[in-house]
């Protein structure tokens, strides 16, 4: 299981590294003059290109922040074994449910 | 087996590739507290764009924009020691490339002040 | 430094599984290695002080110890580039139980080099051949770039994730079980691969570097580890095995 969980944290990574690029560049963008919802979802509202991007941004990270703080948990405190593998999938399902619909939120 | 017992003993950590990987871990640990809130946020959209206008409203207060700022500064660095671990792994070995971490310190502090200037 | 007297301070620890650092004076020299200063220590102060040590020219790794927090071999660290204002801390190696004093049980150190599979295992006889080796090939240059380990557990010293992961087998073991992996004489590569593939193994290295820092021959565990890691990928995408 190791190396499955070390392949999908590195692979998530690969992904997740340009749509960060992409999200740090336009955040440092539509700062600018402050920000308004009306801004944000006539940028993000009907936009099937948007869609796709937060979309696998939310799928990644979802995959990516739970195997990394497995190996926090399991390096700093003294849970580990079965209980804190299903913990983090729980994350995992908790952070994509809520992700996906934070990106309809925007999208729809 | 011998006495067994105490094996720690005070440890001098003070090389970059520790100083990388703590920065590295803490930055993952606060973006992955940080991720369910900007999700909850952003979600407020479903209820229309005033609900959400009131979030960013209540997100002009000084202390969530020095927030903001972090949070850049906190995903920039995460990424920037992040390709190091991933050319650490899979690219050639050229040594621990410790100029990296000077390099992904610096992008960070560089995408920190241009959210400073940026945002107003 | 600003210490201008003739003398060092030295705290050193004493004790078994429990103890302590006792403080010593001892006379500063112009060139003396923190293995001499431990030295004097035993032989004018304190004749029951307990520490290793074999060749005292740096070459088999038995004098390791932990100084001002640094794993290093003591008799290759001059006292003048480490002591800090005159002042040095001598303690056994982390991460090792601790026998007596300074020495420590290389034990679970030994364990975890055999349980990476660091035992050579051919299937060539007397009556065959000697195998060609190409010492240009890639394969032998990656298992000759590793191979000079001498097992002196520095790296295991001061590597944090052996301290926080009791299961980790750690950078010697593992820079070992890589250079196996590169020998094509060795058949129990499989066997490595699948120890080195769960937990304790190769997925559990974070990339510190302390190993890199602190290898008293300049070896590179964390670039063997980066192999091992590359190869069970391979072998996860080749046959679907983790």
């Amino acid at each position: 299981m190791e190396t499955r969980l070390f392949v999908l944290q590195r692979m998530s990574a690969m992904f997740l590294a340009p749509l960060v690029i992409v999200h740090l560049v336009l955040i440092l963008y539509a700062v600018r003059g402050g920000l308004t919802a009306d801004e944000i979802l006539a940028r993000t509202q009907g936009s099937i290109g948007w869609t796709l991007f937060y979309g696998v941004f939310v799928l990644a990270a979802s995959v990516h922040a739970p195997i990394g703080v497995r190996n926090v948990l399991r390096e700093w405190t003294s849970w580990r074994g079965h209980s804190l593998d299903v913990a983090m999938l729980v994350l995992a399902t908790a952070l994509m449910a809520s992700g996906l619909r934070a990106v309809w939120a925007v999208v729809a | 087996m011998g006495g067994g017992g105490v094996n720690r003993a005070r440890t001098d950590r003070r090389h970059a590739g520790f100083a990388a990987f703590v920065i590295h871990r803490l930055s993952g640990v606060m973006l992955a507290l940080f991720l369910p809130l900007h999700f909850l946020a952003l979600g407020l959209a479903l209820d229309g764009a005033r609900a959400l206008d009131a979030f960013l409203t209540f997100a002009e207060l000084p202390w969530v924009k020095v927030s903001e700022w972090g949070l850049v500064v906190l995903l920039t660095v995460h990424l920037t020691f992040g390709l190091r671990i991933l050319a650490l792994e899979f690219l050639p070995w050229r040594g621990v490339r410790k100029r990296w971490i000077g390099w992904g310190a610096g992008v960070a502090v560089a995408a920190g002040l241009l959210f400073v200037v940026s945002v107003r | 430094m600003s210490n201008e007297s003739n003398h060092l301070q030295v705290s050193i620890w004493r004790g078994k599984s429990e103890g302590r650092l006792v403080a010593y004076e001892v006379p500063a020299r112009a060139n003396q290695t923190v293995l001499d200063v431990v030295t004097w220590v035993q032989r004018h102060r304190e004749p029951s002080l307990a520490y290793r040590f074999a060749c005292r020219v740096g070459m088999c790794g038995s004098c390791a110890m932990t100084v001002n927090g640094r794993p290093r071999w003591t008799c290759r660290t001059h006292v003048r580039k480490v002591a800090e204002d005159g002042c040095l801390i001598v303690e056994p190696l982390r991460n090792l139980p601790r026998i007596k004093d300074l020495v420590c049980d290389m034990t679970p150190f030994f364990e975890k080099w055999q349980r990476a599979g660091g035992r050579f295992k051919g299937n060539a006889g007397r009556g065959d051949p000697i195998p060609r080796l190409d010492p240009s090939s890639p394969q032998r240059r990656a298992a000759d770039a590793a191979i000079e380990c001498i097992n002196c557990a520095v790296c295991y010293s001061a590597c944090d994730t052996v301290a926080w992961n009791p299961d980790y087998l750690g950078p010697a073991a593992l820079n070992r079980a890589w250079t196996l992996v590169n020998d094509t004489r060795h058949v129990e590569q499989g066997r490595i691969l699948d120890t080195i593939g769960e937990a304790g193994g190769c997925h559990d290295c974070h990339t510190h570097g302390s190993c890199v820092e602190y290898c008293p021959v300049e070896l590179n565990p964390t670039a063997s580890i980066a192999g091992l890691k590359r190869r069970t990928v391979r072998r996860l995408f080749a046959t679907g095995d983790a």
